[in-house]
């Protein structure tokens, strides 16, 4: 079996590297890739749509429906793993286990007794992920985590005009969110992030990207085209554009968010939501 | 021979994007268990945007992020050649967020199916269905 592997991997590697001479070379400006379009969308983007970076104009304005699709794609895949995964938490199920912190004594508490309060700081639950000291972990990031946010931020808002845009800022802001359930642990991280709070936010980014769209089809033009948004927005045409892709980027950044959280959620712990990494 | 070389040397960008992508292939075919499928999959996925982002490369080119005319619409000249191509880094841009969010779908299979096998192992799952088709 490995070897009929290595045997079909190689002739067909080799016939993709036969083919190579007929490519363009490494670097050329005249390439087909690098002629037609993608010399419009350079000569003219800054125009049309007022953002330096021309990467985020084909993103959001001249290839907007392929974006739309993609995040619904983010979206579907969060929900895919939600139905995969998710268990039904069964009231009690086994006993838990609890330390009483200030005399270090540990409680059995069988199934269906009263369970201390989840972020008690007298008692601590004992779980697979216990650890009895992580100060230094916990107090960087504690630290690190504002500013990675406020850096996501930035770099949804800034996406006009520097690298960066919703997919991006985005992920930063699960990846704060995610920082805090490994360091923390996960329970405390569904605390300030519930699955409702996701699944809710989710749908707010898909609906504000495909809204935008049926608004401008509301005012008469083509969907997605922000031209039509000019009124609404009290600035000339080119100046909605560059609008109408801040608002599709923020809707991006909704969605991708709370999926890429969502999706850590169930995979972590396996649907049960309980205990994490 | 004496052909070959100034080839790879022109085109080098593709070699090495079809090394990974074979590996990732290779991989694919070839590993028993599923969560190193998965890992061949998502290395298939890098060759990819690699290839997409080299073909983009022009020589001499910066990040298309126009410079000239500032904030005032840009009426300059701009020389397409200056910039590197900005559409394969936007398709790419947007494949990457979604082969991970597909990957936490492909996780979440496996987890699926560690529950209800109890392995990972392509021939142990294999081996269970028959037996149990067998009954």
């Amino acid at each position: 079996m490995r070897l009929l592997a290595l045997i079909a991997v190689i002739l067909t590697g080799g016939l993709i590297i036969f083919q190579t001479g007929a490519f363009p070379d490494f670097g050329d400006a005249n390439a087909p890739a690098n002629t037609y379009l993608s010399t419009y969308y350079l000569e003219h983007g800054q125009a049309d749509t007022h953002a330096p970076n021309i990467v985020t104009s084909v993103l959001a304005d001249y290839r907007g429906y392929d974006t739309m699709f993609e995040t619904t794609v983010v979206f579907a895949a969060g929900l895919a793993c939600f139905f995969l995964l998710r268990r039904k938490k069964v009231p009690g199920g086994e006993p838990r286990i609890y330390r009483h912190m200030p005399t270090g004594i540990t409680l059995r508490i069988a199934d269906g007794g009263k369970l201390p309060a989840e972020d008690s700081e007298v008692f601590r639950r004992l779980d697979t992920e216990f650890v009895p000291q992580q100060l230094i972990i916990k107090n960087t990031c504690r630290i690190v985590i504002p500013f990675i946010q406020i850096f996501a931020l930035y770099v949804i808002a800034h996406g006009h005009y520097s690298p960066g845009g919703g997919f991006q800022g985005g992920v930063l802001l699960a990846a704060s969110i995610i920082l805090y359930a490994i360091s923390h642990d996960l329970r405390r991280a569904i605390r300030r992030f519930s699955e409702k709070t996701a699944a809710l936010m989710g749908s707010l980014g898909v609906l504000i990207y495909a809204g935008t769209g049926a608004l401008c089809l509301l005012m008469g033009a083509n969907f997605l085209n922000y031209k039509a948004l000019a009124p609404l927005l009290g600035v000339d045409a080119v100046m909605a554009r560059s609008h109408g892709i801040l608002i599709v980027e923020i809707g991006v950044a909704f969605a991708v968010m709370a999926m890429i959280i969502w999706i850590y959620y169930n995979l972590s712990s396996a649907g049960k939501h309980d205990e994490g990494l | 021979m004496t052909d070959l070389l100034p080839l790879m040397a022109a085109k080098y960008n593709y070699w090495i994007y079809t090394i990974l992508m074979m590996t990732g292939l290779y991989a694919m075919i070839a590993k028993n268990n599923l969560v190193k499928k998965i890992i061949g999959m998502n290395i298939f996925q890098t060759a990819i945007i690699l290839f997409y982002v080299s073909i983009a490369y022009k020589t001499g080119g910066t990040l298309p992020i126009i410079m000239e005319g500032g904030h005032g619409g840009g009426h300059g000249a701009i020389n397409a050649a200056d910039y590197i191509n900005p559409l394969p880094h936007t398709l790419m841009l947007t494949a990457i967020v979604v082969s991970v969010a597909t990957m936490g779908v492909a996780l979440a299979l496996a987890i699926k199916v560690y529950r209800q096998y109890g392995t990972l192992e392509e021939d142990d799952i294999n081996h269970q269905i028959r037996t149990q088709a067998g009954q």
